[in-house]
């Protein structure tokens, strides 16, 4: 009896002498790392008319905001985004420059399940992916077994970081010569 | 008409000074002149002030408005942190054995998070669509435990959890795997959907790397069953608990698109002390589980090995069973596979005929990543007195 109420309460043991943060980088230190310290002012895009449709195209859902925040210096932008895996909302950090994503990173992942998606074996495949003619991304990314919506998420954020940095272009002023 | 030179120069100057009169008549005085721009100026200030009004007005509807679509105007609290989902898939069968239309399954989950690392979740499923007496439905709980993040890397759960063993136990959603039915091996070697009543660990030690530990209730099989091991299964309904067993799994996903996973188990006594020619038994199971681009390939090997004379004499001592399975996506929406499954539930008597082989081959149609459409057929060959069950099956199946 004794020895099956202490296996039962060993994890229980094991969770109280434990403890640490469940975030893989504050939001904040990878706009820092991004921008090598100097974060520009943040700045919003609304989600509005053909926009909002578009990204509710990509996203297969309207996405939980009327706005997107995003950081921007030169041809490079920012973006913190939250898309749900499968219970939860995953956490992304992505930078786009000049069209092409240059990094995509797991900032918080709240799911049981799934965390294999944070490994640069995974996302480096994203590594310069850029949107095809359909708004989709220009490569196939391989998957990870049994975190099939976790990986559906990352395609999603780097799709939507990708169109909405479009955007923000084709609102640029051409300077004059 | 000629015109004087005097006339010709009065009606030059009247031309050239005329409207500067005129302007000089109107132009308001500096004072007055500083009286408008002073004005301009109030009014400049003004529309900026409300400029300024309207941008925090927007600014303040813009959030009430994505707290309210977020749930957090008017919505309990714990309803903002319960999720719903769900899977489901009938079945249409053409078999020697039976021609039949079934709505296999039709699972809800629920799960709630109490805290950031505190999180509760469960599966409720119902089976054949009718359950009752002389029925021929189950409704049976799945999954209900209660998880707690250790770290953010490490996770302890209590409660009732499918056990870490094989590739469909923990992931059976119909748009994840070919075939309308499960295959046999996980049906019959691995009894999906296993689920137990207990305590577990899991998480990652290094890059890829992931390990899962429980302690658990155990089998209780019976000579009447011949120790089959999907018979022995106490779905965690007043199980025996007197003889616990321990699962453990190592998984390597390290690569992008590739898991391969060895899990083991072990049983204290498969029949929960009710049978003294039977004793302890080990699980070893192995498999891969490859998506690389379009070409797939899932392999995996499950192997019984039971204690005791009970087992022994009736060749149950060892219930063995693998299958590979090649598949290609045609497109991301079509899929084609083949799949070879071999499986002896009494493979420890050599001299019995008790082998089976199914080859299956068939089609995936995803409309939606969600949703599928499936197609397969399967043809067997089975040893000794076990009848072949060949035909072709039909489904549709959902996740959400």
């Amino acid at each position: 009896m004794l020895r099956k109420l202490f296996i039962f309460l060993l994890p229980t043991l094991v969770c109280s002498a434990l403890l640490a943060e469940a975030v893989y980088q504050e939001p904040e230190d990878f706009l820092s790392e991004t921008f090598a310290g100097k974060v520009p002012e943040p700045a919003v895009i609304w989600l509005s008319g053909e926009r909002k449709a578009v990204t509710k195209q990509l996203l297969g859902h309207r996405y939980p905001s009327l706005r997107v925040r995003y950081w921007r210096d030169q041809q490079r932008s920012a973006w913190i985004l939250e898309e749900i895996g499968k219970d939860l909302p995953i956490t992304i950090g992505l930078v786009v420059n000049d069209g092409l994503l240059e990094q995509i990173k797991v900032l918080v992942f709240r799911e049981s399940r799934g965390w294999e998606i944070r490994h640069s074996f995974f996302t480096d495949q994203f590594k310069g992916a850029q949107l095809d003619q359909s708004n989709g991304l220009d490569r196939d990314i391989d998957g990870i077994s049994g975190a099939t919506l976790s990986v559906r998420a990352m395609k999603k954020m780097a799709t939507l970081a990708l169109f909405l940095d479009a955007e923000l272009r084709k609102e640029d002023v051409a300077p004059t010569p | 008409m000629k015109f004087s030179t005097y006339t010709k120069y009065t009606l030059i100057a009247a031309l050239l000074a005329g409207p500067s009169f005129a302007t000089a008549a109107e132009m308001p005085s500096p004072e007055e002149m500083w009286e408008i721009i002073q004005q301009q100026q109030r009014e400049i200030e003004a529309l900026k002030r409300g400029q300024q009004d309207n941008a925090e007005k927007v600014e303040a509807a813009a959030e009430l408005a994505e707290e309210s679509q977020k749930g957090a105007v008017g919505a309990a609290s714990w309803a903002e942190n319960t999720q719903l989902g769900g899977y489901g898939e009938l079945h249409y069968n053409n078999l020697d054995s039976k021609d039949e239309i079934d709505f296999a399954r039709f699972v809800l989950f629920f799960g709630h998070q109490f805290t950031d690392r505190l999180r509760f979740w469960s599966e409720v499923e119902l089976e054949h669509a009718v359950s009752g007496d002389g029925e021929e439905g189950e409704v049976e709980l799945e999954q209900a435990y209660v998880e707690y993040d250790i770290t953010a890397n490490h996770h302890a759960k209590a409660g009732l959890f499918l056990l870490p063993v094989g590739i469909l136990n923990e992931t059976h959603e119909p748009p994840t795997f070919y075939g309308v039915e499960r295959n046999p091996i996980e049906t019959n070697i691995i009894p999906t959907t296993w689920w137990v009543g207990g305590a577990a660990l899991n998480g990652e030690v290094a890059a890829g790397w992931s390990y899962d530990v429980g302690i658990h209730e155990g089998m209780k099989t019976s000579a009447d069953s011949r120790y089959a091991v999907r018979s022995g299964r106490q779905k965690t309904s007043k199980a025996d608990a007197n003889d616990l067993a321990g699962t453990a799994r190592i998984k390597w996903t390290g690569m992008a698109g590739v898991e391969l996973a060895a899990s083991v188990q072990y049983q204290s006594d498969m029949t929960q002390g009710n049978d003294p020619d039977a004793g302890h038994a080990w699980l070893f199971e192995t498999h891969a589980d490859i998506q690389r681009g379009p070409f797939g390939f899932r392999a995996l090997y499950a192997r019984w090995d039971l204690d005791g004379d009970g087992p022994e004499s009736l060749g149950a001592d060892e219930q063995v069973g693998f299958y590979i399975e090649p598949s290609f996506k045609i497109t991301p929406k079509w899929g084609v596979f083949a799949r070879y499954n071999q499986w002896d539930n009494q493979a420890g008597d050599s001299d019995s005929d008790t082998e089976k082989k199914q080859v299956n081959a068939g089609v995936n149609f995803w409309p939606h990543p969600d949703v599928v459409l499936k197609a397969d057929v399967q043809q067997q060959d089975n040893e000794g007195d076990s009848k072949n069950d060949n035909g072709w099956n039909l489904g549709v199946g959902y996740q959400f």
